[in-house]
């Protein structure tokens, strides 16, 4: 009951922000049952208009766009969610750790996050993956672990401030283990900005991997991702083609859509009323 | 000011917060506010000045200042009133003042912002102002910064600032609730004779009513946004009409001398030679010898950098002593918290002094109490949840009612409670208690501190007990340990030390904590320059 309450007091901002998100897992998720063609399947000739056969037109191989564009959600979503929650699961982890335990360890981990993000992430990546070779395991690993770097600094600084609370003290005088610490007595009081936070890496994971991808360095073709398919048909845009705006507008459209709703979050969590 | 309601905004709607109250103030008076918290005393105070905090407004009454109505006034009227002729002194001085500002530029802003004079004068005005509030060294006091002066001086630099305008009324909302005993004299002092000297009125607002009684003419007792009562400060204390001020001016039960005869050899707990330090130089604690015996309770009293908490930080192992020992039931207890076993830590549990952050806010009742219970005897569901029923009847809560609450949804009182029977479900010996009431209301104390007894008696627990508060101390004690700078001054049964001849500064303490006589104040620092010791006694050689 309370929940449906809860839900009703959703400002209208955060409803589209809510709705766009849904409808990009839905398509993503249904791309198989929905898709007209095959993702790799040549159905026309080149940059063809849009047309009832090809709703929106096709690509510089040939490709239909909405099928492609449906493929591309599905794995472009897929790949940065579960980028965002390897970087969180590492970076919290090692947050916590270093804000409870503290001392020499604090110092070390800190230290090396310091050298990771002396690093401009962008030529970070693009130096590892042109090394080690790009495939999509090692593209999620890499950017978590870049990513994991802020991850670290907000879990850290946001658990120092509840480490000092006199319930953890009291936790800790009854002589609770440092995992049931951070698990029991910090995690869920280090909620609200974590999940803000949350929000906001994966748009810029996301925005990260279609930069990649554009580079050249991302998802490999023939898969289909929206970084990908506005790099391949960026030519077409001198022509007057407007094939490449589709992919783009995708990625605007659902990093919108997730901020709306990041910024619902971040009111409730600073506790401001309208 | 006549018929004022002021409402609150919350959960969408406006709920009343002062339900109609009257109240008018001659000019020289000092009228007294008096009640427990979330009474309305502050919102109505600040109302005096047409002001309400955010989420607030004044949905009807009339304010009339000087013949003035100031309930329809416009911004800009107000703003020739406010800090000029009505003026604020804040609770605490510490969080008021601008820290990256010198003292007297704080001072001079409010004259010099309004026209009334140039900084020279407002300097010169200053150093008046300074010495009749005797500040030390008043030529000079007001360049130092806020940090640099102690917390009584920075209050008394506050009432300073109030009185810049020479106002006709100040409204002081509970200048020395965050004060030591010792400070909080300090400043009634300085109080009572700005207002005499200056013929102010004011607004006196606090929930303790030996202060009020000091100060205030008239006192109005205020209970959940209505009058309770109103009166002439000595008919009320003579005389209380109702009940609720009744209760408010019982002394606390004086716990009885005990017979103690029995339990003087069973020590559970002993510190010997102990002494400790943050940073390995200056020693917080030097040389302390204590002992607690089993079902009694120990008071350590002291004021705040007395090194109390310290003590406790050091007994539970949380800073480990870099000299002495400490013993439980004749051994050693291992120094460092990290090496002790669970058993040890089970015996010696820890109530603080703030419920609200001593209770994760994100656990419901039954976890903050079922873990305990889990952790130190590996109870299954079923019997645990039968304990937590067990416990929660214990400090009178009904079960059905809590079990599944979050600590957020409960008051100050209860979430104490909840605290008591978080201690309690560890079994332990002893309970160290810092400062357990310094946060309620007093009657919520009184109830905190008679089922602190009630369960000594029924589970044979020990107390150490730390406060600043010689009411409780009195109240509950049967042993008392005075600490002074980190050293024990004196310590002893309670008969021992509570009688004269007391040390020189348990002499000091017993003898600023307020007595419900108005005359108090007055006759208190006639006797202490009589006895040429400054009319702050020793706290004038303290380090600030």
């Amino acid at each position: 009951m309370a929940f449906v309450k809860s839900l009703r007091k959703i400002p209208f901002t955060a409803r589209i922000g809510f709705f766009i998100i849904l409808l990009n897992v839905a398509v993503s998720l249904l791309a198989p049952v929905i898709s007209p063609y095959g993702e790799t399947a040549i159905v026309n000739d080149v940059w063809m208009p849009s047309s009832e056969k090809n709703w929106m037109g096709t690509d510089q191989l040939g490709r239909d766009v909405f099928t492609r564009m449906l493929y591309g959600a599905r794995n472009t979503i897929s790949i940065a969610f579960i980028t965002t929650l390897l970087s969180f699961t590492t970076g919290i982890t090692f947050g916590f750790i270093a804000a409870t335990l503290g001392g020499w360890l604090d110092q070390l981990l800190s230290r090396i996050v310091d050298i990771l993000m002396a690093f401009p992430t962008l030529i970070f990546a693009l130096m590892v993956l042109s090394l080690v070779g790009t495939s999509v395991p090692v593209l999620i690993i890499v950017i978590a672990l870049l990513d994991s770097t802020r991850v670290y600094r907000l879990s850290r600084a946001v658990a120092m401030d509840i480490e000092v609370m006199e319930f953890v003290e009291a936790a800790r005088l009854r002589g609770e283990r440092t995992w049931w610490l951070m698990r029991h007595e910090i995690l869920p009081n280090a909620m609200p900005p974590l999940v803000a936070e949350f929000g906001l890496r994966f748009c810029f994971v996301f925005l990260f991997i279609a930069s990649l991808s554009f580079l050249g360095l991302g998802i490999q073709p023939p898969t289909a991702d929206w970084g990908g398919m506005v790099r391949e048909n960026a030519g077409a845009i001198t022509f007057g083609i407007l094939t490449p705006l589709w992919p783009a507008a995708a990625i605007a459209f659902l990093t919108v859509g997730v901020n709306l709703v990041v910024d619902w979050i971040l009111h409730i969590a600073s506790g401001l009323k309208d | 000011m006549k018929d004022i309601h002021i409402e609150g905004f919350s959960d969408e709607k406006w709920m009343p917060i002062v339900k109609g109250i009257s109240l008018h103030l001659d000019r020289g008076e000092v009228l007294g506010l008096i009640g427990e918290s979330g009474a309305g005393k502050s919102t109505l105070g600040l109302a005096a000045m047409r002001y309400t905090r955010q989420g607030c407004r004044i949905a009807s009454g009339s304010i009339v200042f000087d013949g003035m109505e100031l309930f329809d006034a416009s911004e800009e009227v107000l703003r020739e009133i406010r800090g000029v002729r009505i003026s604020y002194v804040a609770q605490s001085a510490a969080a008021s003042f601008n820290p990256a500002h010198r003292l007297i530029k704080q001072y001079a802003e409010t004259p010099v912002q309004h026209g009334l004079m140039h900084f020279s004068e407002a300097r010169k005005n200053a150093v008046d102002i300074y010495r009749r509030l005797l500040l030390p060294d008043p030529e000079h006091i007001g360049y130092r910064y806020p940090h640099q002066v102690s917390g009584g001086q920075l209050q008394r630099a506050m009432v300073a600032m109030a009185m810049a305008c020479r106002p006709d009324i100040i409204v002081f909302d509970e200048p020395t609730t965050a004060l030591d005993v010792t400070t909080q004299i300090e400043v009634l002092a300085a109080i009572k004779q700005i207002t005499r000297q200056f013929n102010a009125a004011a607004i006196y607002i606090t929930h303790d009513l030996a202060v009020v009684a000091q100060l205030a003419d008239r006192i109005m007792v205020l209970r959940y946004g209505d009058l309770v009562e109103e009166g002439k400060t000595r008919e009320m204390l003579a005389q209380p009409k109702e009940e609720y001020t009744r209760q408010l001016l019982a002394v606390r039960s004086i716990r009885e001398d005990r017979d103690l005869s029995g339990s003087e050899d069973d020590v559970v707990l002993e510190v010997r030679n102990v002494s400790a330090s943050y940073t390995g130089k200056d020693r917080v604690l030097d040389d302390i010898n204590l002992k607690v015996r089993r079902s009694r309770t120990v008071a350590l009293v002291g004021e705040s950098g007395s090194g109390k908490s310290t003590l406790a930080r050091v007994i539970t192992g949380l800073l480990p002593p870099f000299e002495g020992k400490i013993f439980y039931e004749g051994k050693e207890f291992s120094p460092d918290l990290k090496s002790r076993d669970r058993e040890s830590l089970r015996r010696l549990q820890m109530i603080y002094q703030m419920p609200d952050t001593a209770l994760n806010p994100k656990q419901k009742i039954r976890k903050i109490i079922g873990r305990p219970l889990d952790f130190y005897f590996g109870m299954g569901h079923e019997e645990r949840d039968k304990r937590i029923r067990e416990l929660l009847e214990m400090i009178e809560l009904r079960p059905r009612k809590y079990i599944d609450r979050y600590a957020t949804e409960l008051s100050g009182g209860e979430k104490q409670r909840i605290c008591i029977a978080r201690a309690l479900a560890a079994k332990p010996d002893v309970i160290i208690c810092d400062e357990v009431t310094s946060a309620l209301d007093q009657l919520v104390a009184k109830g905190i501190l008679k089922l602190l007894q009630d369960l000594q008696n029924q589970l044979q627990v020990s107390y150490l007990f730390i406060t600043h508060d010689l009411a409780t101390v009195k109240a509950i004690s049967d042993e008392i340990v005075v600490m002074l700078q980190g050293r024990i001054v004196e310590q002893g049964r309670k008969r021992d030390i509570l009688t004269p001849p007391h040390h020189e500064y348990t002499e000091l303490l017993l003898s600023s904590v307020p007595e419900m006589d108005p005359d108090w104040l007055d006759h208190l620092l006639k006797k202490r320059e009589a006895e040429g010791k400054g009319y702050h006694g020793v706290s004038e050689g303290r380090p600030s």
